[in-house]
């Protein structure tokens, strides 16, 4: 009798091999491991074993159950998750477009500025924001440039029914409130803000546009401090191994002043239309800022010394995303701004 | 300031290629904005050695049947002579002559090469053999134009004698003789000194370290003495330190040499006539304009005003209402703090910006007073702006020119005029220079220096770089001073500071190094308003709007649009200078700038989710400056989710009040804000927004709205061509975020998570169609306290059922002990409870 039981149990395995569906999977275990099936009846028989037989008999049914019980799960699980596989009216076409939320976005202004804050900030230059209509004395006189200065002719300001109210050409008269409120703390600040000049609107030119301005001022900073610093900021914001070089140039509110160009993105250095052939893109100015700067913000020049530099993210914006017109900017045109949600 | 590299190395020695010298003065503050290039390799229109050459004119005979040609044979270096046919207006004189002796040279191009054609744009186009009347032509005869050098086409380029260009010879190259590279320099105002070939050259020379070639300036005065002829008197010698004048007689007008024309040209000048050229090439070689007076015209003034004597010239202040006609034909009326060169007969020119048109050089004139003097500039820089002149000659006294460089620039026109409009120069100079300039002498602190510039230079090291600039550098032994000595034509170094960038620029930018910041780092603030508003934005774009920057200028009739009623305009920042009409206000509100954004945008897409984020300006009557406050505005229109292929009717379901306000009430909850929102009385509505679907927007006790949101009043949309219609609401808000930001809690206090189950219950209650949903769950969390956790309401019912003027609101009722699981009966009674408090506190019903 213990001997049918391995030929019962080989029948019954081929058997369950051959359930190709779920319904008759439980055809076969109401038919062998079910209450009333053939493997679960075997126990009935125990009477026609001798006595010293029971216990052996007993084991190998249930061993022969387990082993069932064990390859009927597996094939249920097999033929559950081949019912998913093989049901053709659920297929899906998944080149169908999918269902996207709809995002909002940053102004690209936004985006570049606040990335630049971000190096910045790393730094310990913390942001300080100073107000847009401002006097005269403020935009330029504080600044280095008196009435009738020559450097006045570089910017084209917009001048506001009281004469001695401007809007600010630069950032830069930030510097003077930041010094003053600081003082005689040293200082690290950057000063972003809309800035306006009288100029045509063109694809080149705005009467708006950004600048964000820096300035740093200790016991022992040095020219050398600002090439080291600038260098660090243009390495994080364009990438390791961009060159960059620092030119003289003239501001009126640092001397020595300079600036910085990086080689050109789109030629790498060699020339091209964008760089003008020149092979770099001019980014920022900057400089040493000027003694009587320094005396305007509280600092005296013979124990403190600084740096400043400005820099306009709509152009940084526009040289690293090659856009042609500058006029995009305000346009709001949301072809133009829904490109940058893939900012990175 | 257009630098010609053949000019400029008469003063200073130049090798290396015109790039590597661009580079080279670009990193030293001169920025070098286009290199171009004439005849030489490289250039747009090169001239091949073999097909483009001098060459010299032999004959010029008619052309049979042809009037307005001529025939002219020319040597141009090869085994025979050649004909060239053509029609240039200035070989007509010399029909029939034999000109073998007469040192007639032009420019032969043959066939083969390109040249610019004037009749077609100035295009580059090949020369090819045609046949002219019966006679080959295979060559041509160049204009400046042809040859790519500027405009010039009224005739060919003839040059006479010889001698004064680089050694002629026919058949000579002829990019070796007019070829030539100019640079463009940025003249930025402390480099004004540059706006000049001998400032560019001192300039190579220390940076190049190469020979510096002063020029020599010789001056023949062989004519009858200026003394007793001319006078010359300043009454403000503090406006005009210095004025020279020499007198220069018997000249004859024409064009000037070739050489001449030929580098203004490569400057950017137009070849007027000698006398014209002279003044100006001299102003551009030296830096010192100057001007011409016709002498005889002054001295029938003299005759007028002192009887036989000398022609006295007086600068002086303008004289009340006084008025001027100027070389370029304008009336100027002058003001009294403008100064003026004059005789007692009347003003002459307006110093150092232009001449008069009464005493200008004309085709007559014959003997020339030559004035080179020296101006304030300030007063120049003044002065041009209030007569809305600006001219070459201001340009430069406005930045600075040294007195000291009056006399050189005069020598050098009057020597110029002599040799090349063959005047006789009087013997004598008159200079009036009351109180000859001091030089400016720096003492310079080497420790200044490295402090500065982070560069550990010894004395030595930094009186050779200064001496490349010619500076006068002292070295005392054992002493940290430079004593320097500032040349004159360096106006703009005023201290140490200047010096050190002198250095560092002689020293080479790139060559000082680069280091971290290793200074004290200040306290570190942070920015409170700055993170706020970051969030504030991040908020919106969380919630799918899109950031949008305005012009911040605009025109009161922009804003005008916002209001319903005819009213006063407020009070604006306004330009005085505005660079089109229509951004000539600075913006009161934000308001104006979405909907301007929605609308524009309209015209591409249905569906509009913006928001803006940034200053407004409104000022008071009467103020300058005004109050800048930041704000956001926002607006929504169109339907609420793009089109999908499963749901193709997006488009019917829009944006309606409760979707801008739930933005609004999602970004003032993340700034842990509870905000109210009433229904504004009647009359307190904002007059953009529609009675009866906008509110106020009210934290806690303060009296004024921090905002407004709502549907935008049809009227005012139609107004910025935004067509809504019932369906398609327009929606909006704005905030006063300054406001917010000082009602935003510093910190944020977190619930522990609940340890017993919560309770929840629905409740419906029927109340008065006028009864403010607000109110009602105010009312039922107050009643429930404090075991009632949270209310929100899931439905809104009208109808017969309910009966008219009442509304069914049903709740989601959330009861939570925090000791403790409620039992039902707590529940119940509670239940009661509220159900008593709302009936009589908003007159609430339990709907059954």
């Amino acid at each position: 009798m213990i001997d049918q039981l391995d030929d019962i149990e080989a029948r019954v395995s081929a058997a369950l091999d051959q359930a190709v569906d779920l319904e008759q999977l439980e055809e076969w275990r109401r038919a062998t491991i079910g209450r009333k099936g053939e493997v679960q009846l075997l126990t009935r028989r125990m009477g026609e074993i001798g006595p010293a037989d029971r216990p052996a008999f007993g084991k190998r049914i249930n061993e022969i159950k387990a082993s069932l019980q064990v390859a009927f799960e597996a094939r249920q699980e097999a033929l559950k998750r081949s019912a998913h596989d093989n049901d053709d009216d659920d297929r899906l076409d998944v080149t169908l477009p999918g269902r996207r939320p709809t995002l909002g976005g940053l102004h690209p202004s936004t985006l570049v500025m606040r990335r630049i804050e971000r190096i910045f900030g790393d730094m310990g230059f913390q942001t300080y924001r100073s107000p847009d209509v401002v006097t005269d004395q403020l935009n330029f006189g504080d600044l280095n440039m008196p009435p009738d200065h020559p450097a006045r002719d570089m910017q084209d300001t917009f001048y506001t029914t009281d004469p001695s109210v401007v809007l600010r050409t630069h950032t830069s008269g930030g510097q003077i409130l930041a010094m003053q409120e600081q003082y005689p703390a040293p200082v690290r600040v950057i000063l972003p803000g809309m800035c306006y000049r009288n100029e045509q609107i063109t694809s080149r030119s705005e009467i708006q546009f950004h600048q964000i301005e820096g300035l740093a001022v200790g016991p022992a900073i040095t020219f050398a401090d600002l090439k080291g610093t600038l260098t660090e900021f243009a390495r994080r914001l364009f990438g390791e191994g961009r060159g960059a070089r620092f030119r003289a140039s003239y501001f009126p509110f640092t001397e020595p002043s300079a600036e910085m160009d990086i080689a050109c993105f789109l030629c790498d250095g060699e020339g091209c239309q964008l760089c003008k052939e020149t092979g770099w893109l001019e980014i920022l100015g900057c400089g040493m800022v000027h003694p009587t700067v320094l005396w305007n913000g509280g600092y005296d020049p013979e124990e403190w010394s600084g740096f400043a530099f400005g820099m306009g993210p709509e152009r940084i914006a526009m040289l690293r995303h090659g856009i042609r017109d500058i006029r995009y900017f305000w346009s709001n045109d949301l072809r133009f701004l829904r490109q940058f949600q893939r900012f990175v | 300031m257009r630098v010609p590299l053949n000019w400029l190395g008469d003063y200073v020695e130049l090798d290396g290629s015109p790039d590597d010298l661009a580079e080279l003065l670009t990193n030293a503050g001169l920025e070098v904005k286009a290199i171009e290039r004439f005849g030489v390799d490289g250039a747009e229109l090169p001239w091949p050695a073999d097909l483009v050459m001098a060459a010299k004119v032999l004959r010029v005979d008619p052309v049979p049947d042809a009037d307005r040609l001529v025939l002219a044979t020319v040597d141009y270096g090869a085994d025979s002579t050649r004909q060239v046919i053509t029609g240039a207006p200035n070989l007509f004189p010399y029909l029939g002559e034999d000109l073998a002796d007469a040192d007639l040279w032009g420019a032969l191009l043959l066939a083969g090469a390109s040249y610019r054609n004037p009749y077609r744009d100035l295009k580059i186009t090949r020369l090819k053999p045609k046949k002219l009347r019966g006679i080959t032509s295979d060559a041509m005869l160049c204009s400046a134009a042809e040859l790519g050098l500027g405009e010039d086409h009224e005739g060919i380029i003839l040059f006479e004698p010889a001698d004064e260009l680089a050694a002629l010879k026919p058949g000579r190259p002829l990019a070796e003789v007019l070829g030539d590279v100019v640079l463009d320099i940025d003249v930025i105002p402390n480099i004004a000194r540059c706006a000049s070939i001998l400032g560019v050259a001192r300039e190579v020379a220390a940076l190049a370290e190469a020979t510096f070639r002063p020029p020599a300036v010789p001056l023949t005065m062989d004519g009858p003495p200026i003394a007793g002829r001319v006078e010359i008197a300043t009454e403000n010698p503090e406006l005009n330190p210095r004025f020279v004048a020499l007198l220069i007689e018997g000249i004859e007008q024409g064009a000037s040499p070739y050489w001449i024309q030929h580098r203004l040209q490569l400057a950017g000048q137009r070849p007027i006539s000698n006398v014209v050229d002279i003044s100006n090439y001299v102003m551009l070689e030296v830096g010192q304009p100057n001007h011409t007076f016709d002498y005889d015209l002054l001295r029938q003034r003299a005759d007028g005003y002192a009887d036989g004597g000398p022609v006295r010239i007086v600068t002086r202040l303008a004289h009340e209402a006084e008025r001027l006609t100027t070389l370029d034909g304008a009336e100027q009326k002058l003001r009294t703090n403008q100064i003026m060169v004059t005789d007692p007969a009347g003003s002459l020119s307006v110093g150092g910006v232009m001449g008069g048109r009464d005493s200008e050089i004309g085709p007559e004139s014959r003997n020339v007073l030559l004035e080179a003097a020296a101006w304030e500039p300030r007063s120049i820089r003044r002065t041009q702006r209030q007569l809305g002149v600006h001219t070459e000659a201001g340009f430069r006294f406005s930045r600075g020119v040294h007195p000291s460089q009056a006399l050189l620039g005069a020598r050098r026109a009057a020597e110029l005029l002599r040799l090349h409009a063959g005047g006789t120069i009087a013997e004598g100079i008159v200079d009036h220079y009351p109180q000859p300039a001091t030089s400016v002498t720096v003492d310079f602190d080497l420790g200044y220096l490295r402090r500065l510039s982070g560069l550990d230079l010894d004395a030595e090291e930094t009186a050779s770089l200064l001496r490349r600039l010619q500076f006068e550098v002292e070295v005392q032994d054992g002493s940290a001073n430079l004593h320097v000595t500032v040349p004159d034509h360096r106006l703009d170094i005023e201290g140490q500071h200047d010096l050190v960038e002198e250095v560092c620029r002689i020293y080479g930018y790139d060559r000082i190094p680069s280091t971290v910041l290793s200074d004290v780092l200040p306290p570190q603030r942070g920015n409170r308003e700055q993170s706020f508003e970051d969030r504030v934005k991040d908020t919106f774009t969380d919630l799918g709007l899109q950031e949008i920057v305005s012009y911040r200028l605009t025109t009161p009739e922009a804003e005008a649009k916002l209001q319903l009623e005819d009213a006063e305009p407020p009070p604006y920042v306004r330009l005085a200078n505005p660079s089109t009409l229509d951004r000539v206000v600075m913006r009161r509100s934000l308001l104006a700038s979405v909907l301007e954004a929605a609308a524009s945008n309209s015209r591409f897409t249905d569906r509009l989710a913006l928001f803006e984020v940034g200053r407004a300006f409104p000022v008071n009557e009467g103020d300058s400056l005004p109050e800048e406050q930041e704000r956001a505005a926002v607006v929504l229109t169109g339907p609420r989710r793009a089109d999908h292929w499963q749901a193709p009717d997006a488009s019917d379901d829009c944006f309606d009040f409760f979707d801008v306000k739930g933005v609004i009430e999602t970004v003032l909850d993340r700034l842990g804000l509870a905000v109210e929102f009433t229904a504004p009385v009647a009359n307190a509505t904002p007059p953009s927004f529609r009675p009866g679907r906008s509110a106020a927007i009210e934290i806690g006790a303060d009296a004024k709205p921090i905002g407004w949101l709502g549907e935008v009043h049809p009227a005012v949309t139609a107004r910025f061509d935004l067509e809504p219609d019932d369906r398609h609401p327009v929606l909006a808000a704005e905030l006063d975020l300054d406001r917010i930001l000082e009602l935003v809690p510093d910190s944020l206090q977190v619930d522990p998570v609940p340890v017993y189950p919560e309770v929840r219950e629905d409740l419906a209650l029927i109340v008065e169609e006028a009864t403010p949903a607000a109110a009602v769950e105010a009312a039922l969390l107050a009643s429930g306290k404090p075991l009632l956790s949270a209310v929100e309401l899931f439905d809104v019912f009208r109808g017969e059922a309910i009966g008219e003027g009442s509304k069914s609101l049903a709740y989601h009722l959330t009861f939570r002990a925090p000791n403790r699981t409620l039992r039902d009966r707590d529940v119940k009674k509670l239940r009661r409870r509220i159900l008593g408090q709302v009936e009589r506190s908003v007159g609430a019903k339990l709907r059954e």
